[in-house]
């Protein structure tokens, strides 16, 4: 993987600014004239971190395929928000079919392109974590080992947001859910439980999996655009905090998503064939309790006597992810840098 | 071209006639040699161009189907059983979003107990999906309705399930007609879909729709079959004219005129019931046979013009609404409501028991006789019923049902269930 990272360093945030930057690179999303595949005045809440990735990964992808693109969309918080009949959103042709069937009808999208020769369109299917680890799971799997041309961005805010925040498979350990209430002696979700759709998804030997989060903007755009370039089944699995979901201030979406990686809980990485090819580094590793005490879902674990040795195990997560991916440069490295 | 062929094979090359460009496959008995044979004419080149998709579940099936046909192709998979049941989210789907999917249903029972053999239950259990249901008598039936199936599918905009009898037909090798690919080709126009996903013309498909017009929705669907209704005669008109045999329509009748009693069914056993009625007016008692080849829409008027001159009316039918009644015999009843005929019931053939001619004969008989019960089950055990009802009553834990049943009957190795014997299953365990 070559590819030039933006740096940009400013006061408190490793953000880039995109007006400090030169034309050529900037993010598509400063653009006037992106596409706003999903345009304004849906009915997301406000610091909606879904809409947000949407909104990014779609014009993105907009632009990697010259506007020759169809979306199929799981039941969830983006169908519902961004449409009720006689409105819409989106800007793309789009289909919303089911819940769990996304994959298999991007698929049909897909055999349906392909047999008519019209290799030009292209094919993205999105779900919400529910849509894509639980209820979509199957029809997911079975389009990655087909090997089918699609693009599927799984939007992950880590529970089942749209039906009043009930726990899913991609739930993180003692996260308060409506179905894992703060309550009893082991509070909010069991440790040891959920689905790591990323790894899944490398186990498959798809060409392209990658995480992301719209924190990073620049490195979402990039991921979206290295799929886009590719032929068969990719996987993009964004982190997109939820202000509802999570009990947090609407106005710290991007910064739950920064500090999500930042702790180690949500590596950033991308993988090709079956392997992991690239990784981004953790630049200013912080504790999980810089993350956790942000959200409501995690309230009981603080204050007095909260539950310090429950955050102590989600530690032990995020050091496991650093470990496991590398996250964290070594001295040798940060010198190279 | 006149063929010897197993059924399953000459629905395979129908629906090669018709030029699917998707075609999903998943299997499940009796409908894998129909997909098996598809998969061949895709993978030799005779179908091009076509995308086979080996899909991993019934629900994919239906969900890819969707999305090809969203996206303009012709669509087409097959199915049965559990596999229709497995995929019901996904047919509601399809019907609701208008898209001309065509699919064959070879016919199977529904578990549990697991069963492979042949009823109806599956198809009745999606019959207010929304979708075109049509019943195939014979071999050559099935063919011709598949052809005709994608003609109305696509003209109406809403999908079309042929239904053949499990095993019965599927795996029959009889003679049948296989038209050429220019007959095919005038009768069946390239799929100009009625609305595409497209980026040059970007619309949202399938969003929410609220109270303030979801009956609305639901109401022109309702019309758009009774569209098909009106379109389901004229295309088998326009097929006899092209093709030079009648196939399709609502309703078929035999020997109906005069005939006092009149037998109405589905599908394969439409065959037995002829020659029994045969017998009977052998026998000098007048019996007619209707047979509903279009059962969703259902053609009402068709069944009471057909059947308008009877007495009484015989509905033998190859599933039922348990704890209620007939399935087709309720919407016969209401189709001859306001006539004085007197319409009963027949359970037949479940889970693929063979119904025979006398058995036929039988009920027939019963029926002339006016001692036919509004509700009756073919050739059912009583006996064999009432010892394992006994058995239940003797003690709680008595065991699997089926097993119970099979033991009695002598089908399992080993030693018969006697009534009330507690403990005596844990022996034969």
């Amino acid at each position: 993987m070559t590819h030039d990272p933006v740096r940009f360093y400013q006061v408190g945030s490793f953000a880039a600014g995109n007006r400090l930057l030169d034309q050529g690179q900037r993010t598509e999303q400063s653009r006037r004239g992106r596409s706003n595949s999903l345009t304004s005045g849906h009915r997301a809440c406000q610091g909606c971190g879904e809409a947000l990735g949407a909104r990014y990964a779609l014009d993105a992808a907009m632009r990697a395929t010259d506007g020759r693109l169809v979306a199929a969309n799981a039941t969830g918080c983006l169908e519902v928000f961004s449409t009720p009949y006689p409105e819409t959103s989106w800007q793309i042709p789009w289909l919303h079919s089911l819940f769990g069937n996304a994959p298999a009808v991007a698929t049909g999208m897909a055999a349906a392109l392909e047999v008519k020769g019209r290799t030009d369109v292209r094919v993205v299917a999105q779900a919400g974590d529910g849509g894509t680890v639980d209820i979509g799971f199957g029809c997911l799997s079975g389009m990655f080992e087909r090997n089918d041309d699609v693009l599927f961005i799984c939007y992950d805010n880590e529970a089942y947001m749209n039906t009043g925040v009930q726990r899913s498979g991609a739930t993180p350990p003692a996260a308060r859910t409506a179905t894992t209430e703060a309550v009893g002696p082991e509070p909010g979700n069991e440790f040891g439980q959920g689905k790591d759709l990323p790894r899944i998804a490398i186990a498959h030997g798809i060409p392209y999996v990658a995480t992301a989060t719209v924190a990073e903007l620049h490195d979402l755009e990039r991921k979206v655009e290295r799929a886009m370039s590719i032929r068969g089944a990719r996987y993009l699995h964004v982190l997109v905090p939820c202000p509802l979901g999570w009990a947090s201030a609407s106005s710290d979406t991007i910064r739950l998503a920064r500090l999500a990686c930042e702790s180690g809980l949500f590596p950033l990485f991308e993988a090709e064939n079956g392997e992991v090819v690239d990784v981004t580094k953790i630049r200013r590793q912080v504790p999980v309790e810089d993350y956790l005490k942000l959200q409501g879902r995690y309230r009981h674990l603080f204050g007095d006597p909260g539950r310090p040795d429950l955050v102590r195990q989600i530690q032990k997560v995020a050091d496991r992810n650093i470990e496991r991916f590398g996250l964290v440069a070594t001295g040798a490295e940060q010198e190279v840098r | 071209m006149l063929r010897q062929i197993e059924g399953s094979r000459a629905v395979a090359e129908a629906v090669g006639l018709c030029r699917p460009e998707v075609v999903c496959a998943y299997p499940i008995s009796p409908q894998t040699h129909i997909i098996e044979a598809v998969g061949v004419l895709v993978k030799s080149g005779r179908l091009h161009p076509c995308k086979f998709v080996n899909v991993e579940s019934e629900f994919a099936a239906m969900s890819v189907s969707i999305g090809a046909s969203a996206m303009g192709a012709r669509a087409y998979t097959a199915t049965a059983s559990q596999g229709l049941l497995f995929m019901t989210e996904a047919v509601y789907n399809a019907a609701g979003l208008g898209l001309p999917i065509v699919m064959t249903v070879a016919n199977r029972a529904i578990g549990a107990p697991i069963n492979i053999w042949n009823d109806h239950s599956d198809a009745m259990s999606v019959r207010d999906a929304g979708w075109v249901q049509l019943f195939a008598e014979t071999n050559q039936d099935a063919v011709d309705l598949h052809i005709q199936a994608f003609r109305l599918a696509e003209e109406l905009s809403l999908p079309v399930m042929v239904c053949m009898d499990g095993f019965v037909l599927t795996h029959a090798f009889e003679r049948v007609e296989l038209p050429d690919q220019e007959a095919v080709d005038a009768f069946l126009p390239p799929f100009e879909p009625r609305q595409v996903l497209d980026p040059d013309n970007p619309v949202s498909i399938g969003a929410m729709v609220g109270p303030e017009a979801f009956t609305e929705v639901r109401y022109l669907a309702h019309a758009r079959q009774l569209q098909a209704l009106a379109r389901i005669p004229e295309l088998a008109e326009e097929f006899e004219a092209g093709f030079g045999r009648a196939a399709g329509g609502l309703v078929t009748t035999y020997r109906t005129e005069g005939a006092e009693t009149v037998v109405v069914a589905l599908g394969s056993v439409l065959g037995t019931l002829k020659d029994a009625a045969d017998s009977m007016w052998d026998a000098g008692v007048p019996v007619g046979v209707v047979g509903v080849t279009t059962f969703r829409p259902f053609p009402a008027a068709a069944v009471a013009r057909a059947v308008s001159a009877a007495r009484r009316v015989v509905v033998v039918e190859k599933a039922f609404s348990i704890g209620a009644h007939g399935i087709l015999a309720g919407d016969v009843t209401l189709a001859l409501s306001g006539l004085d005929i007197r319409v009963d019931a027949v359970v037949a053939g479940l889970g693929g028991r063979p119904i025979s001619e006398a058995s036929c004969r039988g009920l027939l008989e019963e029926a002339a006789a006016g001692s036919l019960p509004a509700l009756s089950f073919l050739d059912l055990d009583t006996h064999l019923v009432a010892r394992e009802l006994e058995r239940m009553v003797a003690q709680r834990r008595s065991g699997p049902v089926a097993e119970n049943l099979l033991r009695d009957i002598g089908s399992v190795s080993g030693s018969g269930l006697a009534v009330a014997r507690p403990g005596s299953q844990k022996g034969a365990r």
